[in-house]
């Protein structure tokens, strides 16, 4: 390569938004319903049928565009996106293009900081820390359409319109991004502020959140913009970095060879990882954008913009500070434990059921972290509740159970929320607290194993560990170490 | 006494109170007019005789019971065919929803049902009230029972003719353009359109969205007012529907014009109209002055421009609006197709008619990227200062009052070949429904060969109630026609 380049990236995010209901009717957006059973007259788009805002829709949108320096549109309306396909029941998107509900704001990113994980891997800082500000173009609400499913034995298609009608906010950059780990650290920002939001739970690979990039190279040095592309099919963060590498080289070998990049959008196969067009600029649709004139325009008074500010919840640096004054834990584990809404809510809320906020932060940090890198999830998926969460600490601080069974109950709860008082009554893992029986069990112990006694007596202070594994064995690890550590000791010096 | 289906909707609704008639005898009376008279005139598409008959039994034992004291009780009526009636086919006389059974009634036509109202069927149109004779219909022309070799008007033609041959008490039409008024005047009946938002439009299948409005075609003003005030409401599921606390209409019937302002627009009086339509609207505008109205011509400024920014506006969103007519969901389909693109292309030209393609053309048109500014916006514009217009004309006048067409109804096959000239006859209309105004239609005289003649006031927005007692009273003066 005999020039330099530097890569240009934009970023159109979709984000799915919590509500109950629809955006344009009162049918439930939950998952997983049978096919065309969360449905209705207007998201099937029988004729007669009218749209109704779904008022938390704005809300949300709005509470995102605050959180993210946007100036918020008076006098907002909604537009007709008109193209044909069997998943868009009325072949047009009820979106917003000519006065969308945010505009102009932007994200403050960092760059040049080691995650957790690495510096869990004993990495230690060493670039400077780079702050950047991602500019926001706009903000705006739109509805979700329906699936097709092709029937391949069937030799038809068939759609599901239960996910028709969910509404959705797509968030577009300025072009502002030029490396994957800005665009991953702009990803990671918008999704922290949605989640503290409650707005969405963001979930890449359900979909909940899409992105899609736009890329383009120029040669380092240049005013003017290449011609880019748009990279659609993006499930994770990681098809994110590879698709930007992959576009970036695919350009700049283009270029290199003498030729000119087209405007196209293109999908990202993961398992190939490789893209390749789907529609070119030529053949882009004319989408015919007019306002709505089912929907009347939406009118955003001071009032209901204070009220959405006012109702803002509390962001990761405000918690972070209040960590470390309210529960004087480690900076370290707030980093950590604030990472995303759920595990600081997970957080807060055992605290308050068990008043041992160090202790709490150790379950999410080690046994939670490991246990959702191990089954691939996000803190989004965590099933166990908070208060089973307190019982759990709470059984160990009582002695009811030693530390080791209770990583085995933490287990079954991460599952499925088991009530840990319970299981550990149900399944007999009560440690066994009464002293004669375990020094029963001591007695005989040494009597058995005469030659780690001598060890131990003379001078080995170690083989008193091969003791207490022989004792926990036969007390089927119902035993407390501590104790039956003590009972050896005292045991082994009388005589 | 006449017979029971030529009674006024109040007329019936208060011989069924009084037990003179059975809810059962309005029905036969009507069936029996539209066996004898409908193969002729051809008003409905669709009659469901079972269907009434057994919410007849139903309606009469709640009027038996005393739980149902509405005038309209009881009372027959026809609905058009592009309001969705639960299990009852609606077609919106196009072959695209030839067999299309709606899974939910229409706001208005729910009204009228809890008011006792019985559905007799659904009457013909224009295909999707794209019309302005009721000639598009995919099912076949519905004719003038004043004179079956001429059009009954439209797009509501077969509403209008209902009630004009009896077949119903009255009748639900929609107005995008005047597709209530001027069919009520070439069928001698009386329509009124009210200010948008009045009726919920919510399972009126949409032509216009932002110039849609249901109204009632009736047999008097009276009627008009009762109607009005059953079907008027403040829906949710219309976001365009106004809560309106003067739906009182009924309270405006009164016998009194003394002191009310009348303008006469001499734009409305001008080329095209015809002599004897001109003579018999300005005597109207004469009894009016001698039973106590001030009237004074004057010049409502922009009519010229109302086409072509009504035509703009309408076929664009009507061309938006009938894009899930696709073949995919409900509706006809083409036997024969390769893709997806071609199911689509197929369904769509095989299912509409050329009035309805002609219109989703335009309509694409003047959405298309590069042109949308230049005709779509300049269009809103224009539709701002014809209510601009309106403004200036409702700050000197109580109501303005004109012709509802520049003709008496046209003959059959005459119209369809040339369609500037069928736009051109919807000059006294459109703007109403540009302004979002109310407008009510009444017969004022015949022509010599007796067709109806049609009188149009228009109000500001609100003031129906103004509109109905003008018209009242003028009924009263006019006498039978």
């Amino acid at each position: 390569m005999s020039k330099e380049y530097e890569t240009v990236i934009g970023l159109e995010v979709h984000v799915e938004l919590a509500t109950k209901t629809k955006i344009f009717c009162g049918c439930s957006t939950a998952f997983g319903g049978a096919p065309n059973t969360h449905t209705c007259p207007v998201c099937t788009g029988m004729p007669g049928s009218l749209p109704v805002l779904n008022k938390q829709v704005v809300e949300y949108a709005m509470a995102v565009g605050l959180a993210t320096n946007c100036e918020i549109t008076r006098h907002c309306k909604f537009d007709r996106k008109n193209y044909f396909y069997p998943d868009n029941p009325q072949n047009y998107q009820i979106s917003q293009l000519y006065l969308p509900i945010c505009r102009n704001g932007y994200v403050e990113i960092e760059t040049g900081k080691l995650s957790v994980n690495e510096k869990n891997a004993g990495k230690t800082e060493s670039g400077e820390v780079k702050r950047k500000r991602v500019g926001i173009h706009e903000i705006h609400m739109e509805e979700d359409a329906g699936k097709l499913i092709h029937d391949e034995w069937g030799d038809c298609s068939l759609v599901d319109y239960n996910r028709s009608g969910v509404p959705l906010i797509e968030i577009v950059s300025e072009p502002d991004m030029r490396s994957a780990e800005e665009v991953i650290a702009y990803l990671e920002k918008l999704r922290m502020f949605v989640q503290y939001l409650g707005a969405s739970d963001c979930k890449l690979e359900e979909g909940s959140m899409r992105a899609d990039v736009n890329l383009s190279v120029r040669e380092v040095g240049s005013e003017k913009f290449g011609t880019r592309t748009e990279m659609k099919n993006l499930n994770s963060f990681t098809s994110i970095q590879h698709a930007i590498a992959g576009e970036r080289e695919r350009q700049i070998d283009i270029l290199e060879s003498g030729g000119t990049v087209i405007q196209e959008t293109r999908r990202w196969d993961d398992t190939k990882s490789e893209s390749y067009a789907m529609r070119s600029k030529e053949d882009a649709q004319d989408y015919r954008y007019f306002p709505d004139p089912d929907l009347i325009p939406i009118d955003i008074s001071d009032e209901w913009i204070e009220k959405v500010k006012a109702s803002a919840p509390e962001f990761r640096p405000e918690k972070m500070e209040r960590y470390k004054t309210e529960y004087g834990i480690p900076d370290y584990d707030i980093e950590l434990i604030t990472a995303t809404k759920k595990t600081a809510d997970i957080f807060e809320e055992a605290t308050k059921l068990c008043g041992q906020p160090k202790k709490v932060s150790n379950w999410l940090m080690v046994e939670t972290m490991r246990l959702l890198k191990e089954k691939n999830m996000d803190a989004e998926d965590i099933v166990f509740s908070p208060a089973h969460l307190a019982d759990l600490i709470n059984l160990v601080d009582k002695k009811v159970i030693n530390n080791n069974t209770a990583k085995q109950v933490f287990e079954v709860m991460f599952e499925n929320d088991t009530d840990p008082v319970k299981y550990v009554e149900e399944n007999g893992l009560k440690q066994e607290n009464d002293t004669g029986a375990i020094k029963g069990i001591c007695e005989q112990v040494i009597a058995d194993n005469p030659a780690s006694v001598a060890d131990y007596k003379g001078g080995k202070q170690k083989a008193i560990g091969f003791l207490v594994g022989q004792v926990m064995k036969q007390a089927k690890g119902k035993a407390d170490p501590g104790t039956v550590n003590q009972l050896l000791k005292e045991l082994l010096d009388q005589a | 006494m006449s017979d029971i289906n030529e009674l006024s909707a109040v007329a019936l609704g208060r011989k069924i109170k009084e037990k003179e008639v059975s809810v059962k005898e309005a029905l036969d009376a009507c069936f029996a007019a539209i066996d004898k008279k409908d193969e002729e005139v051809h008003a409905y598409i669709t009659v469901d005789k079972d269907a009434a008959y057994k919410r007849a039994e139903d309606v009469q034992k709640k009027i038996d019971a005393g739980e149902l004291k509405s005038p309209l009780a009881g009372v027959p009526a026809a609905i058009k065919d592009n309001m969705c009636t639960k299990d009852l086919k609606t077609t919106c006389a196009s072959k695209i929803l030839y067999n299309f059974v709606p899974t939910f009634t229409a706001t208005a036509v729910e009204n009228l049902e809890n008011a006792g109202s019985i559905v007799l069927g659904k009457t013909n149109m224009d295909e999707f009230a794209m019309g302005s004779t009721t000639e598009t219909s995919a099912f076949g022309v519905t004719r003038n029972p004043r004179n079956t070799a001429h059009v009954p008007g439209g797009s509501s033609g077969g509403s209008a003719a209902a009630v004009a041959a009896d077949e119903c008490a009255f009748a639900l039409g929609s107005d995008t353009g005047g597709s209530i008024r001027q069919p009520a005047g070439y069928c001698g009946v009386v329509g009124m359109k009210p200010t948008y938002g009045t009726v919920s439009r919510y399972g009126l299948v949409a032509y216009g969205s932002s110039l849609d409005q249901i109204g009632p075609l009736a047999k008097s003003t009276e009627d008009i007012a009762v109607i009005l005030e059953a079907i008027a409401s403040h829906d949710k599921k219309d976001s365009t529907s106004l809560d309106r606390k003067d739906t009182d209409f009924t309270s405006a019937l009164k016998e009194d014009v003394k002191g009310m302002k009348i303008g006469l627009p001499r734009d409305y009086f001008g080329d095209g109209l015809d002599p004897e339509v001109a003579a018999a609207v300005k005597k109207a505008a004469e009894d009016l002055k001698a039973a106590g109205a001030e009237v004074e011509e004057f010049d409502l400024k922009l009519v010229k421009y109302a086409i072509p920014a009504y035509y703009t506006i309408a076929d664009a969103e009507a061309s938006s609006n009938l894009e899930r007519f696709d073949g995919i969901k409900y509706g006809y389909r083409t036997d024969n197709f390769t893709d997806l693109h071609d199911l689509y292309k197929k369904t769509r030209s095989e299912g509409f008619g050329p009035e309805v393609q002609r219109r989703i053309m335009l309509g694409s048109f003047v959405l298309s990227s590069g042109y949308y500014d230049a005709y779509y916006l300049k269009a809103l514009k224009v539709k701002a200062l014809i209510k601009q217009a309106f403004d200036e004309a409702f700050a000197k006048y109580d109501f303005i009052l004109g012709p509802v067409a520049p003709t008496t109804a046209p003959e059959l096959g005459k119209s369809l070949s040339d369609p500037m000239k069928m736009y051109l006859g919807d000059i006294y209309t459109i703007s109403v429904n540009l302004a979002g105004l109310p407008g009510i239609c009444l017969p004022c005289g015949k022509d010599k060969t007796g067709l109806p003649i049609g009188l149009q006031l228009i109000g500001d927005c609100f003031k129906e109630k103004t509109l109905i007692q003008a018209a009242y009273t003028y009924e009263k003066i006019r006498g039978t026609v």
